[in-house]
């Protein structure tokens, strides 16, 4: 919808141009920023103009996501990758309320960024040990990890003019064999719980539950833990909440259920 | 900024923040539609190089310099396959979401269509409320697909050929599609908001943020001294004028409660001001700067608390003469009889249940919001272009509360896209014409998704107790029906709606003892207003779940239990006191409806059950009447020139309905002509004298009737004068004509008009039945197979019939398992978004199979019945008894959701 307040619109192309002025906002694939009221917004700073975009294997075999890459480019690159984890990349691209269509111009970074809950890119990320590159505004480069990155349901730990720069999943966690369920209130809706996990070479797991809950639940086990064990982990995990995509009790009901398929697959 | 549009160079530049689709509507491209400006809906997807993208949430500057593609630009020459699918294939209804549709489908490839789930899925981002997907999925993969052989779709070219050659054969019993098809799915066929007069001006509401609050003051400086604002409007401004939203041939049905802007206001959401400016995104910000003082007053969102003693009262002054019963209560309507004594007839029985049900509100969620544009034309009328069932409803009414004569006003509608009663209301034409006489300029107000679902209506919910009885052999006992139904903060609909809902539902069985209580109440709630069913759906949820409980207590079939207690000729219709007198069997199809459920239910699984899942089966019958109670009346004529065109007038809109489909087809039936001869001009006050619009599923049954009735006549006429002229084929219309009689003369055409106030009815069946899996760790359910059969009487069009049926038992999956408009602990609307709130997706609907009855009605055009709003009604208790009879667990509230279905397992 258009943006009814907003005067300014311009375009960074260096990370001078990332300081925001009074109601300033980031604009990243656009595709949240436009779909509500933006009360208070007058100006938006275009990150497109950086580019930002790369989907990289490193000399070591990590990969590089360029937060400006869009949920479509990673969903198409995995598709055509060998890497063992590369399937839950589009499994969590398909997890989204957002169509293909959306996908094509929603990004990595600006759904990360924006910390909902259903935030599927989180998921993917949390599961992966994904590590963000924030490029705060005072001028400093931060590594956090993704799953830390949510605060609530729609609100992050970034500070205002703090900016994802990339995401960097390390190879070892590519190596490992993922598992992936979601549940919603309608069969592609958005997402009332996402559980997600992967197993390393070593036999260590670790799963995740999203969407569910207010925060990413990370949850690692030194070999894949029983069906009971994860149901009882699951089932006292904290951030249950309730919205108009699903009840808390259903989410942790859900949650504990699903979990426990994401590890007996794992196993 | 250069933008290359359909091949077309755009020079301009757009606004900071504007979207895409603001910026190619405004540079033309109406073929871009509005149906959720938040990126859910997909009415507006276009081509930007290629990929397809919502552009409502794309910003405009995104495209500069890049090839954008709309439905209109598609196929280079003329349509594209696809397009040509979904006209050819009816894979449309009201036809608004149908340009977007096309723009995604043109993205995907014939790998797509290998997994239906897959396709599903990647058509998510399209949302049809009209059709229930099936046509479209149909349309879509037989265009994608499009090899030119293969697959007997594909073999469109061949099939647009053979239509040309059978247009003669277009008549009654045919399944043609609407004649404006091919420009519904380009996109080139207006909408309401598709063509505006020069120098419109737009207005915006500013809403109230309280559930009750008494308007202090209101200061619009800041508004005024914004440049291009033209003027801000308050209740000072408004007519001190009494009237209802909701619109009934009678006006004296709805109480009279609402003012256009009000000093007290009644729920969150409700305008308080409106501000017109040059532009829409001006008048936005100029809302924000409106600055209101409240004295915020006591409320109450409970209708059970809001009937008892001490509650806040809503409309304290309203009386019996308002249409008001109690307002001391806050009750619009109540009714309390009985035939017999209930609790005695309970006692005797073999079997009794006795159960509390309740539905949710629901949104309309008709793809075109609502919306209007008022001007005052060169004839200085009053002129409003709308988009609504009720134009001529809505006329008078306007016209009332202005203090206009109403030959001064004129209104008409466009193509409408989609209504379900929600357009039975006169929501924006009111504020719409006190804007544009107050700034002299024509003034738009065209509804956001947002205000759609805070401040248009919702389907009313109820909480309905069903007591009832069986002897052994199945025959009930007694039935006592008790209903609470909560209208909102003001009274359209409230009184039809309740007396409608505990009508058919309970009139279509026998019981020696009958009690009906029932109250509609007023909350500070979003107003509940008419929608599909009007009141029998929530009513039959609870007394088909009641009477499911019967049978499985009496081990008797289902199908049987409704056999042996549904009324059938001879018998009179009995609520809970005298029998109705204007309800009549015109035909009855209803035991031929359970045979062919339960047959036809018996067939396969079409999606198989996952392994570890509960089983079930459920059914539910219903009966409407086949149009409203107490006169609807429909002016319609014909005339033919002596160009051989023949030219027909009536009174009704089309909003997916396919009404106008069977008016054509009506005319080229009478007359032996094909329908490329037939145009029709409808839904405008200038057309005819009267007609009462199209709601209770009234535009074949009445309008239909009476466009029948004057083509009778002027073929009559026509005859005749073929006596005194010789003729051979084809006929010289020239000739013909000034040998008509002068009655039927005028001008150079021959002329006949029919007048009908439809006031006998008869009757219509549904059986839905369903086979479903339960999953109960997640509370998901799965519909297995799906059955409709339909006593539609003489189907003047199967595939508009079979296409209604399908959309409504979409509409009732959506009620039944996952729509639900949420109200937070303030009285706000919590999910007004399509994101939030869950209209179904192509992936949850199933295939319905439909079937119909061989039923011809006495009182229908050709032997029809209506078939618009019934198919909606069984769909619920139908899913609730599948449910039930898979897990042992009755579920009592819809929507039956996946937290609702796994919590009621966890006990």
């Amino acid at each position: 919808m258009d943006l009814a307040g907003v005067r300014t619109m311009r375009t960074a192309s260096t990370r001078e141009d990332l300081a925001l002025a009074p109601g300033e906002t980031f604009m990243a694939g656009a595709t949240w920023l436009y779909s509500e009221p933006q009360p208070g917004l007058t100006g938006l700073v275009d990150l497109a103009g950086l580019g930002w975009d790369e989907l990289e294997l490193t000399a070591a075999g990590d990969l590089r996501i360029g937060a400006m890459a869009t949920i479509g480019d990673l969903a198409a690159w995995a598709r055509l990758s060998e890497l063992p984890a590369a399937p839950l990349m589009h499994q969590c691209a398909e997890s989204l309320l957002a169509s293909f269509k959306v996908q094509a111009a929603a990004t990595v970074g600006g759904n990360i960024a924006k910390s909902y809950a259903a935030g599927a890119m989180i998921a993917l990320a949390a599961t992966l040990d994904g590590v963000a590159e924030v490029w705060r505004a005072d001028g400093s480069i931060a590594d956090v990890a993704v799953a830390d990155i949510p605060a609530d349901n729609g609100a992050s730990h970034l500070g205002h003019g703090d900016v994802i720069h990339a995401v960097t999943v390390p190879a070892a966690a590519l190596a490992a064999r993922t598992a992936h369920r979601r549940i919603a209130l309608a069969q592609n809706g958005r997402s009332g719980a996402l559980l997600t996990g992967r197993r390393d070479a070593d036999g260590s797991c670790v799963l995740v539950i999203t969407a569910a809950t207010r925060v990413p639940v990370v949850l690692r086990y030194p070999q894949v833990p029983t069906a009971d064990a994860v149901v009882a982990d699951a089932r006292s995990a904290p951030g249950y909440y309730t919205d108009p995509l699903g009840t808390a009790d259903w989410r942790r009901g859900v949650s504990a259920t699903l979990l426990a398929e994401v590890a007996e697959e794992l196993a | 900024m250069t933008y290359a549009v359909n091949g077309a160079q755009v020079d301009a530049t757009p606004e900071p923040g504007q979207c895409l689709r603001t910026f190619l509507r405004d540079a033309g491209h109406v073929e871009v539609k509005k149906g959720c400006d938040s990126g859910d809906c997909g009415a507006c997807s276009v081509l930007v190089d290629g990929k397809a993208v919502h552009s409502c949430i794309t910003p405009a500057q995104r495209a500069a310099g890049r090839e954008v593609t709309t439905a209109a630009g598609l196929g280079s020459d003329g349509l594209t396959q696809v397009q040509e699918s979904l006209a050819d294939h009816a894979g449309f209804q009201c036809g608004f979401c149908t340009p977007g549709m096309a723009v995604t489908a043109s993205a995907l490839t014939p790998q797509d269509l290998d997994d239906p789930e897959a396709f599903a899925k990647r058509m998510r981002g399209n949302l049809c409320r009209c059709t229930g997907y099936r046509p479209i999925r149909e349309a879509l993969t037989h265009g994608i697909c499009g090899s030119g052989e293969g697959c007997g779709g594909c073999a469109r070219t061949l099939e647009r050929g053979a239509a040309a050659t059978t247009e003669e054969a277009a008549g009654v019993g045919a399944s043609v599609v609407h004649s404006a098809k091919d420009r519904v799915v380009a996109g080139r066929e207006p909408f309401t908001f598709d063509e505006m007069p020069a120098d419109t001006v737009h207005l915006s509401v500013v809403g109230s943020p309280h559930a009750h609050a008494r308007i202090v003051a209101i200061d619009a400086s800041a508004a005024l001294a914004m440049d291009g604002v033209l003027a801000v409007l308050t209740h000072e401004d408004a007519p001190d004028v009494l009237y209802s939203t909701g619109r009934h041939q009678h006006r004296t049905d709805d109480p009279d409660d609402t003012r256009m802007l009000d000093s007290v206001v009644r729920f969150i959401g409700q305008r308080v001001a409106v501000v017109i400016a040059e532009t829409k995104r001006l008048a936005d910000l100029a809302a924000s700067a409106v600055v209101v003082d409240y004295e915020v007053l006591p409320h109450v969102l409970d209708p059970e608390a809001a009937r008892a003693p001490g509650s806040p009262l809503l409309h304290p002054k309203r009386t019996p003469a308002d249409r008001v019963a109690d307002a001391s209560r806050n009750v619009v309507a109540s009714v309390h009889e009985a035939t017999g004594d209930v609790e005695a007839a309970l006692a005797e029985s073999a079997a009794t249940t006795d159960g509390t049900w309740s539905t949710s509100r629901v949104s309309h969620a008709q793809l075109e919001t609502h919306g209007a544009i008022a001007w005052v034309a060169d004839d200085g009328r009053l002129t409003v272009r709308t988009s609504s069932q009720v134009p001529f409803l809505v006329r008078d009414e306007l016209a009332r509360v202005l203090g206009w004569d109403a030959d001064r006003v004129r209104v008409f509608t466009a193509r409408v896209g989609g209504g379900f009663g929600g357009k039975q209301e006169m929501f924006c034409e009111d504020i719409v014409a006190l804007a544009a006489l107050a700034v002299g300029r024509p003034v738009a107000y065209e509804m956001t998704r947002e205000e759609e679902f805070t401040r248009t209506s919702v389907r009313h919910p109820m909480r309905v107790r069903v007591r009832a009885g069986a002897g052994s052999d199945g025959r009930l006992t007694a039935l006592h029906v008790d209903v609470l139904s909560d209208t909102g903060a003001y009274g359209n609909h409230a009184v039809g709606v309740m007396f409608h809902g505990c009508h058919e539902s309970i009139a279509v069985y026998r019981a020696p003892v009958k009690r009906l209580d029932a109250e509609a109440v007023y909350t500070n709630n979003i107003p509940s207003g008419a929608f599909r069913g009007y009141g029998l759906g929530q009513v039959i949820f609870a007394i088909e779940s009641a009477m499911d409980e019967l049978a499985l207590d009496l081990g008797i079939d289902p199908y049987e239990m409704r056999r042996l207690n549904a009324v059938r000729p001879g018998d009179p219709f009995i609520v809970a006191g005298a029998p109705d007198e204007d309800l009549k069997f015109g035909s009855f199809g209803l035991d031929e409806c359970l045979d062919m459920a339960r047959d036809e239910l018996a067939g396969p699984d079409d999606v198989p059950a996952p392994e570890g899942w509960a089983v079930g089966e459920g059914m539910a019958a219903s009966m409407i009447a086949t149009l409203p109670p107490r006169g609807h009346v429909a002016v319609a004529s014909i005339s033919v020139g002596a160009d051989g065109m023949f030219h027909a007038r009536s009174g009704t809109a089309e909003f997916g309905n396919g009404t106008t489909t069977v008016h054509t087809q009506i005319v080229a039936e009478v007359f032996g002509v094909p329908r490329s001869r037939v145009r029709l001009t409808h839904a405008d006050t200038d057309a005819v004298k009267h007609d009462t619009g199209a709601f209770g599923s009234t535009g074949i049954v009445v309008a239909g009737k009476a466009l029948h009735a004057a083509c009778v006549e002027l073929r009559e006429a026509l005859l005749a004068s073929a006596g005194h002229v010789a003729t051979d084929s084809p006929v010289d219309w020239g000739a013909l004509i000034p040998g008509v009689d002068a009655s039927h003369r005028r001008g150079d055409e021959a002329w006949a008009e029919s007048f009908l106030d439809q006031r006998e009815r008869s009757v219509a069946f549904n059986v839905q039945a369903f086979r479903v899996a339960v999953r109960p760790d997640t509370g998901e359910v799965r519909i297995l197979r799906s059955v409709q059969t339909a006593d539609a009487g003489v189907v003047m069009n199967p595939q508009q019939c079979r296409g209604q049926i399908e959309g409504g038992v979409a509409q009732g999956i959506g009620s039944a398992l996952y729509e639900e408009v949420m109200i937070d602990e303030r009285g706000a609307v919590a999910n007004p978004a399509f994101r939030q709130y869950r209209v179904p997706q192509m992936a949850d609907v199933p295939l319905t199979h439909v079937r119909f009855a061989t039923t011809s009605d006495d009182l229908g055009p050709y032997g029809a019945k209506s078939m618009s709003e019934s198919p909606y009604n069984p769909v619920a208790p139908a899913l609730a008894n599948a449910i039930r009879r898979a897990v042992g667990v009755r579920p009592m509230s819809i929507p039956m959701s996946r937290d609702r279905v796994w919590r009621m397992l966890q006990a």
